[in-house]
């Protein structure tokens, strides 16, 4: 058994969040990571409950919420290992505005987006990402919005660090988890999964037909060919490191964080504050 | 004391004539009491600033006018009415405007000559401080400190050039206040979460709470405060949430439509037990209100935003040396008490600056999270006293939990009866220790006296300038309560003092919020208000003129 344990779920049998986790698991023991020093942080849904069920630090906090408070721990503490496990409708949908400015921030953490194109915690109306037609108790006459491309939106918005998954293909899943966690910056992997009680669309052999992992000739740093490669989706999905670039994470360009010395080591300092007091007399 | 209106449009250099003038005057000797008055726009418009100054401390602004500087006609036509009989208005020559106070000068031609138009302020200035009898001396002494090299001759000499063209008026009198510091409200609040020990401040910008955001950032590469501009409001909180957890004091400012936005995060903080202090400068409202204007009427909606029910605190700034001290204090209670604490303040004091005695660090000591745990370690383990054991992630051996969900003593989701239940009342618990940690309102006035007034947060200084008057005027004897900590509500001052007497509560808003919180809290009702809610402050003077026109005595 691992540093990491797994603890009772509440998920449904069969449910891709438990590939999710076990990926996760395996991705952070072969990374060598401390579970103390590893921080999980997720909104609310299904997928983030993930972090109930991980032998590590964990922030659950509130619906769509997860990226800010993800990112302010990051920034406190530079050496905690930051992991947003959540899902599409926390991520993308509640949350989307935080995806958004998360990526300009790009703090050095990791975004992990269990993508089941579907609310699941509250019995299955259509998430951002479902498909255009998709019929739901709510969405009675089929979803008529555009659904979301978050891999397209990630690349369009800068992020550095852009890959899609899937639940059924983890040793492709856990490589892409421990490049994305090793990566110094914001990270992000969609991590397409079905959702077996409410998801009759995009079921697992759904999925197993259209995804297809890129192959060793796909150049990850070729931002045109990643945004073409990003819009496709409807022959195939392609799986993998979509987009990949260095850039100067939010701790690198700080004055306050750049040498390295974490938020919460800096020292209050009575002779700086007297200082300041000293400027108004 | 003496009270002068510099008023112009935005955009005028109003503000940097203020700032230059104040500090001047304060060199002097003099108290200083500086409000701002200005309307929602980046140019035109009116705005004008009034800098109250004599030689015993001030508390609030004066309708009393000794002195207008006017920038332009609309500054005059607005305020000469409240203008003393040996006031003056002081302006450009190009003014079309006749009256026996005038003096007009050639500010703009001369300024001209000078080569910076921006330079006329600095000529009103040399002529301010001719007429009030100031000694030349000290402008060389300070203006280097307030004024960028570049600009320092220049200005020097419009000083000069103003100073030489009128004669005195007022007597130059002497006060001991030259070494005292002069601050607005809103930056003494960022100056005390320094020394609050405070690493991270997250908000959005927000009309009037960005004060202490700009402080904070300007001071941040020195003090070691991080200050992130966050994408909104929701944001602003969650981040400090997030920080504060992760063992960086933190804390989050925004205005009451911004507090609104951040509500639900309120309550995180309350069932997850995180410490955060949240700063609302109050606006009036609702919605957007009058951005740039006051009002005291969030009270009743901070101390129950946020749905369900947790422990936290509300304190009201009263002052300049409360905007500092208590934000201290704010810091080390969210801590101990690991709850929400808010603080209220206002535009009115935010931008107001004034005269305090510089801060003392001495007595400050810092309440600081566990650094062990001993044996199994349970986040929110049931306690007597509510507080369980808060360890920092990544510092400890042990894992650190935090759920919006209610949770078992672990950190995990439960949704057992008999746990929720322990764990309402191992959070509520904490009120026991809290109520004991409560400041009374200050009394001020006599103690035998007949009409008591009730109030909080900034009218303290107007309604402290009222009871003053009325106890000087001769027509009865009055006191007041103001309150600071008003939720949890203490209650022994007012149990002592309403006893046979008249209550007057004093109010910037339409309802009377504090009169019905104590109504609510103790039974005790209030016989008359005195309320305020056009975005202006209410004076002591207006104060004085209501509780003597009510005919209570």
């Amino acid at each position: 058994m691992g540093k990491f344990t797994t603890y009772e779920t509440a998920w449904c049998p069969g449910c891709g969040n438990f590939a999710i986790l076990n990926s996760l698991k395996t991705a952070l023991e072969e990374l060598d990571k401390d579970p103390k020093e590893v921080l999980m942080v997720a909104g609310i849904g299904q997928a983030a409950k993930t972090p109930q069920y991980i032998s590590a630090n964990s922030f659950c906090g509130l619906h769509g919420r997860a990226l800010p408070a993800a990112v302010a721990a990051k920034i406190a503490n530079e050496k905690l290992t930051v992991i947003v496990d959540s899902g599409d409708g926390d991520s993308y949908g509640e949350g989307g505005n935080h995806f958004i400015h998360n990526i300009r921030r790009n703090v050095n953490i990791t975004h992990f987006v269990h993508d089941n194109q579907i609310y699941g915690l509250t019995k299955g109306q259509a998430s951002p990402t479902s498909k255009e037609g998709h019929v739901t108790e709510v969405q009675t006459d089929g979803s008529m919005n555009t659904p979301l491309n978050p891999v397209l939106m990630a690349i369009a918005a800068g992020a550095g660090f852009v890959a899609r998954g899937f639940s059924g293909d983890a040793k492709q899943l856990v490589t892409l988890m421990k490049e994305a966690i090793s990566y110094p910056g914001y990270a992000f992997v969609d991590i397409l999964q079905p959702c077996i009680s409410f998801n009759k669309i995009n079921t697992f052999a759904y999925y197993k037909s259209k995804v297809a992992p890129l192959g060793e000739e796909y150049d990850p740093s070729n931002k045109a060919a990643a945004i073409m490669t990003a819009m496709e989706g409807e022959e195939r999905i392609p799986t993998g490191i979509i987009y990949r670039e260095d850039k100067l994470d939010f701790h690198r360009k700080h004055n306050l964080l750049k040498d390295g010395k974490t938020l919460i080591e800096q020292e209050r300092n009575t002779k700086v504050i007297e200082a300041l007091i000293n400027r108004f007399v | 004391m003496y009270n002068l209106l510099l008023g112009g449009a935005a955009g005028q250099g109003i503000d940097t004539t203020v700032a230059i003038l104040e500090k001047l005057l304060k060199h002097s000797g003099y108290y200083i009491y500086t409000t701002r008055d200005f309307m929602s726009r980046v140019r035109g418009g009116h705005n004008f600033s009034m800098i109250r100054f004599g030689t015993e401390k001030i508390n609030s602004h004066s309708d009393r006018i000794d002195g207008i500087i006017a920038l332009n006609d609309e500054t005059i036509h607005l305020h000469k009415d409240k203008l003393t009989e040996k006031g003056f208005i002081l302006c450009d020559s190009s003014l079309e405007y006749s009256d026996d106070r005038i003096i007009k000068l050639d500010m703009d031609k001369k300024a001209k000559e000078l080569g910076n138009l921006r330079a006329s302020g600095s000529i009103a200035i040399g002529a301010i401080l001719k007429l009030f009898g100031e000694p030349f001396t000290y402008v060389e002494e300070v203006m280097p400190r307030v004024i960028k090299k570049d600009f320092l001759e220049v200005n020097l000499k419009a000083i000069q050039i103003g100073y030489d063209s009128v004669e005195p008026v007022f007597e130059h009198l002497e006060g001991p206040f030259k070494d005292y510091m002069l601050i607005s409200g809103s930056k003494a609040v960022g100056l005390g979460a320094v020394a609050g020990g405070l690493k991270f401040y997250s908000a959005y910008p927000m009309s009037p709470s960005t004060a202490v955001m700009e402080y904070l950032a300007y001071i941040g590469n020195v003090s070691g405060v991080l200050v992130e501009q966050a994408e909104d409001e929701i944001a602003a909180i969650n981040m400090a949430l997030g920080a504060s957890y992760a063992g960086a004091r933190a804390m989050t400012g925004t205005s009451g439509g911004g507090f609104c936005l951040k509500v639900e995060a309120l309550g995180f903080s309350g069932i997850a037990e995180i410490p955060l202090v949240v700063i609302d400068v109050q606006r009036p409202g609702p919605a957007t209100g009058l951005p740039t204007r006051t009002e005291q009427s969030d009270l009743k909606f901070v101390i129950s935003a946020a749905q369900g029910e947790f422990p936290r605190m509300v304190i009201a700034l009263r002052n300049h040396e409360d905007s500092f001290y208590q934000t201290i204090r704010a810091l080390n209670l969210a801590e101990k008490y690991q709850i929400p604490i808010i603080l209220l303040s206002d535009q009115y004091l935010g931008d107001t600056t004034a005269c305090v005695k510089p801060y003392n660090l001495e007595d400050i000591t810092l309440t600081e999270p566990a650094k062990e745990a001993e044996g199994e370690y349970l986040r929110y383990r049931i306690t007597e006293n509510g507080i369980s054991p808060r360890l920092i992630p990544g510092l400890t051996e042990h894992l650190v939990t935090a759920d919006s969900d209610e949770h078992d003593e672990r950190g995990w989701i439960t949704e057992s009866a008999e746990v929720r239940n322990n764990m309402m009342d191992k959070r509520m618990r904490k009120l026991e220790g809290l109520t004991l940690e409560l400041q009374e309102p200050e009394f001020i006035g006599e103690e035998d006296c007949k009409v008591l007034l009730l109030g909080w947060g900034s009218t303290y200084g107007p309604i402290s300038e009222a009871v003053s008057r009325l106890n000087k005027s001769g027509k009865g004897s009055y006191g007041a309560l103001v309150y600071g900590d008003i939720y949890p509500l203490p209650k022994q001052n007012l149990e002592k003092y309403s006893k046979g007497r008249t209550l007057i509560n004093v109010e910037q808003n339409a309802t009377g919020q504090l009169a019905s919180l104590i109504r609510e809290q103790t039974g005790i009702s209030c016989d008359r208000s005195i309320l305020k809610y056009d975005g202006r402050q209410i004076s002591g003077e207006e104060i004085e003129s209501q509780v003597l026109e009510g005919g209570l005595d």
